[in-house]
């Protein structure tokens, strides 16, 4: 595969280290900064360049017309990632894009521009800190956004109206499923005739926007 | 009718000041608290202190209801990304979006984004100028 990053801090240079430790990917990094510039220079040779990758010349010096195989835009600065991303997609028909977002407050603006997936360091850290650690009686996992789809995780309580139902019996929302459960350390799919006790740690598949109406099917007391 | 001038620079704060002028209801955002000096003391339009990247800052300083909105801060890509949220997002009319580059100008143009490239303006200016000098070209020198 050729894959082209632009940014050459941590992320993108990890990134180029590792794909290129297989021998099996084609690498271009961009980066902007003389200083970083010079020290992966040393390190990725010709396969680094100078310059900004919002720049259409620059873009095209790393080869951006063959197309590559994905563009990942990882700088520091959520603007230059999304418009490294919608050239790449738009002018120049690249057909996988990765985006970093570093505040996720700017995902609303990556989705609106129909730019995915996205990475978000600090996002995936706060869902790791709401899973061990829940707060609220719903925890999201995971966001599959190109499926519209959304992964969570309840627990539930005593005196639920679900517990000691069968999956079957329960009138689950229109658009989710239960994947699986968590019992005493061990986890089983959930079919229609597995039956739900409380203190159950409970995997559900649903559309966004679902989720007050299995909390009402699942948890309310 | 409202107007809201996203970056308050040397640019943005003549533009509001026109604007204001001419009888808008002029609100300007900067994430610079120096940026209200530029529109001097007698300033009686808005002024929200944020980046236009912030959804509550664009909505606090009125985005649902402006007619006219000009983003000029000192980034092209900052700005091409605010236009387009202020153009699909808040459904906006009337989005002019200053872009120094004029390679991602024509193509933002292109797709629809009213961009004002100050790059080319000046380039062709300059042109007309060096044209308008009217020097003669030299006469042949005679052997």
């Amino acid at each position: 595969m050729y894959i082209l990053i632009a940014g050459g801090g941590k992320v993108g240079a990890n990134l180029a280290r590792v794909l290129l430790g297989d021998h099996k990917h084609e690498v271009t990094l961009i980066e902007q900064r003389r200083d970083r510039f010079d020290r992966l220079e040393l390190e990725f040779e010709h396969q680094v360049i100078l310059g900004d990758a919002t720049e259409l010349y620059v873009l095209e010096r790393a080869g951006i017309a063959r197309p590559p195989d994905v563009v990942a835009a990882l700088t520091g600065d959520d603007e230059d990632n999304l418009i490294i991303c919608q050239l790449a997609k738009e002018k120049y028909g690249v057909q996988n894009v990765i985006a970093r977002v570093n505040d996720p407050r700017n995902q609303a603006h990556f989705d609106l521009l129909g730019i995915s997936p996205t990475v978000s360091a600090t996002r995936g850290l706060m869902a790791l800190i709401e899973h061990e650690v829940p707060e609220h009686d719903l925890v999201h996992l995971l966001e599959l956004r190109k499926e519209n789809l959304e992964i969570v995780e309840v627990q539930i309580p005593q005196g639920a109206p679900a517990a000691g139902k069968r999956v079957e019996k329960l009138s689950l929302p229109e658009g989710s499923r239960l994947i699986s459960i968590m019992r005493n350390g061990r986890s089983e799919i959930a079919v229609g005739s597995t039956e739900l006790q409380p203190g159950d740690q409970v995997l559900a598949i649903l559309q966004p926007g679902k989720e007050d109406e299995l909390r009402r099917v699942l948890l309310k007391t | 009718m409202k107007a809201l001038v996203i970056g308050c620079g040397r640019v943005g704060s003549n533009l509001a000041l026109q604007l204001d002028r001419e009888g808008w209801e002029v609100t300007a955002v900067d994430e610079k608290e120096e940026a209200l000096g530029r529109l001097g003391d007698d300033w009686a339009g808005g002024f929200v202190l944020g980046h236009g990247m912030d959804i509550e800052v664009l909505r606090r300083a009125g985005i649902e209801d402006a007619d006219a909105v000009v983003v000029a801060t000192d980034g092209d890509n900052t700005n091409i990304v605010i236009g387009q949220v202020a153009q699909e997002r808040f459904d906006n009319q009337c989005v002019v979006v200053r872009v120094l580059d004029p390679a991602r100008a024509q193509f933002y143009r292109e797709r629809g984004l009213r961009t004002i490239c100050p790059t080319s303006v000046a380039i062709d200016v300059l042109l007309e100028s060096v044209r308008a000098c009217e020097v003669r070209p030299a006469e042949p020198t005679k052997t």
